[in-house]
């Protein structure tokens, strides 16, 4: 077991955000067990793990959209302002200008200060040329770029996407990716699922590694990505099929 | 006697004349059933949106009351609204019985149902593709229910329209709290079963043929409305 899962996780200097003891069961199966991690303020954290390792369900119990069986989800000082992308953009059946709108009157800004900030997120999003057109008859690219942009738009302390380019082209992704790597800079806190290594490669600073439901190893990328001491992260990194037993 | 030919000739002059007795059954018609679908809107709409897009205790009985008070007999609708506004009854004093508001009130308790078990069907269809993206927005219940009600509202034309047809083609509680009193009381659907028993088969049909122009008209109306929105992305 000790090489499957490496148990104790790293701890960050300035965590964000705790999880402890999360866990997650429905239909007497449990999906993710007693998961303990930080996330480190203003770093990209990337999660990453097989399919049905449990990464867009620990995405959603930290963001809040599910309540944990067990365990808990704590925020360094007060709850911080976030937001979530999904994989599929959920885009209202309204223009693009008025998805933004939308999210903007949420965090209850005026009229004028919706216009502006609007504006800005679609020049953004490189959207400026499709602000009135029906935000569900964009291309994959553009609907991601603009729920990406959404999300960005009312500021958020932390970021969370789930898989945000999976099933996007090259051009789309970068495009994507430059609008995360922006809003990082910028200090927002990146949380993101991906499948993608060299995605990874490219944007991460921490990585938590996910197996089955459980953190098989977490840390800073060059380290997790460079030298796993988990098998399946190690299987993983070195695209191997891991085949051993499932923990 | 006029075999069907010679009526249906006569029953088209009375249309094309724009008889005078016609058009006021015709505008009285749709004055009664345009306000009892309004008012069924007001009340339908959020309470199916309430009732689809939230979860509450008694939310499984609201919806199970909902579609059986859907099938609600016309006729047991205007019993209970004639003895309601009866002098003898607890709204007596209002005067309402034999008037278009005591056949408005019926037909709006005919409708109100109906709307709001459609509505709750098509809300919660939404916000099953919504429901995660409003929770991570972080949206209070009211902001949930109007922004459903809002995306919703093409699909929602054709919830009130199924109330339109039920309104405009209801006669049997009509003709107990109306009465079906002459320049007063009297709709399309009463005079047609009223004069069809007479024998004056002209009028009937001629009110036939209107009602079933209306019905094409607002059906036309709405799906070219609803079309238009489809291929716009927004139904």
């Amino acid at each position: 077991m000790r090489d499957l899962v490496i148990e104790s996780t790293e701890t960050c200097a300035n965590p964000i955000l705790t999880a402890r003891g999360l866990s997650y069961a429905t239909g007497g199966q449990t999906l993710l067990h007693g998961i303990d991690l930080e996330i480190a303020r203003g770093r990209r954290t990337m999660v990453m793990g097989a399919n049905g390792a449990g990464k867009s369900l620990l995405l959603r119990l930290l963001h809040g959209l599910l309540p944990p069986t067990s365990g808990e989800v704590s925020w360094q000082g007060k709850p911080r302002a976030q937001a979530m992308v999904f994989q599929r953009p959920v885009l209202l059946r309204r223009s693009v200008l008025a998805n933004l709108r939308f999210a903007l009157k949420v965090r209850g800004l005026g009229w004028r200060a919706r216009e502006a900030r609007a504006r800005e997120a679609l020049d953004m999003a490189h959207l400026v040329g499709k602000a009135h057109q029906p935000a569900r008859l964009l291309s994959g690219g553009e609907q991601q770029r603009l729920a990406v942009a959404r999300a960005l738009v009312c500021e958020p302390e932390v970021l969370f996407l789930d898989e945000p380019t999976s099933s996007l082209d090259q051009a789309s992704t970068q495009m994507i990716e430059e609008l995360v790597n922006a809003a990082h800079l910028r200090g927002v806190t990146i949380v993101m699922v991906t499948h993608d290594m060299g995605q990874a490669r490219r944007m991460c600073d921490e990585v938590i590694f996910l197996h089955v439901g459980r953190v098989a190893e977490c840390g800073p990328r060059e380290r997790v990505l460079g030298a796993p001491r988990s098998e399946a992260a190690r299987a993983w990194v070195q695209g191997r099929l891991y085949t051993g037993p499932a923990i | 006697m006029f075999g069907f030919d010679g009526i249906m000739a006569e029953a088209l002059g009375l249309i094309l004349t724009w008889d005078r007795d016609l058009s006021e059954i015709v505008l009285l018609s749709l004055r009664v059933t345009l306000t009892a679908v309004a008012i069924a809107c007001l009340i339908g709409l959020p309470l199916g949106a309430i009732v689809g897009a939230l979860r509450f205790r008694g939310r499984g009985a609201m919806t199970v009351l909902l579609n059986a008070l859907m099938g609600l007999p016309p006729v047991v609708v205007g019993l209970f609204v004639y003895l309601t506004l009866s002098n003898a009854g607890p709204l007596g004093g209002l005067r309402l019985l034999y008037t278009p508001t005591a056949m408005i009130i019926a037909q709006t308790i005919l409708v109100t149902p109906i709307v709001a078990a459609l509505t709750k069907q098509v809300i919660e269809d939404l916000h099953g593709e919504y429901a995660e993206q409003f929770t991570s927005f972080g949206l209070s219940a009211r902001a949930r229910v109007s922004a459903l009600l809002w995306d919703a509202r093409y699909s929602l034309l054709t919830v009130a329209l199924a109330g339109f047809g039920r309104a405009v083609a209801e006669v049997g509680a009509v003709l107990i709290v109306g009465g079906n009193i002459n320049h007063v009381t009297r709709v399309i659907t009463t005079t047609i079963a009223l004069e069809t028993s007479k024998g004056n088969l002209e009028l009937a049909l001629a009110l036939g043929v209107l009602l079933l122009g209306l019905a094409v008209i607002v059906n036309a109306g709405v799906m070219a409305l609803r079309a238009s929105a489809v291929r716009a992305a927004y139904a």
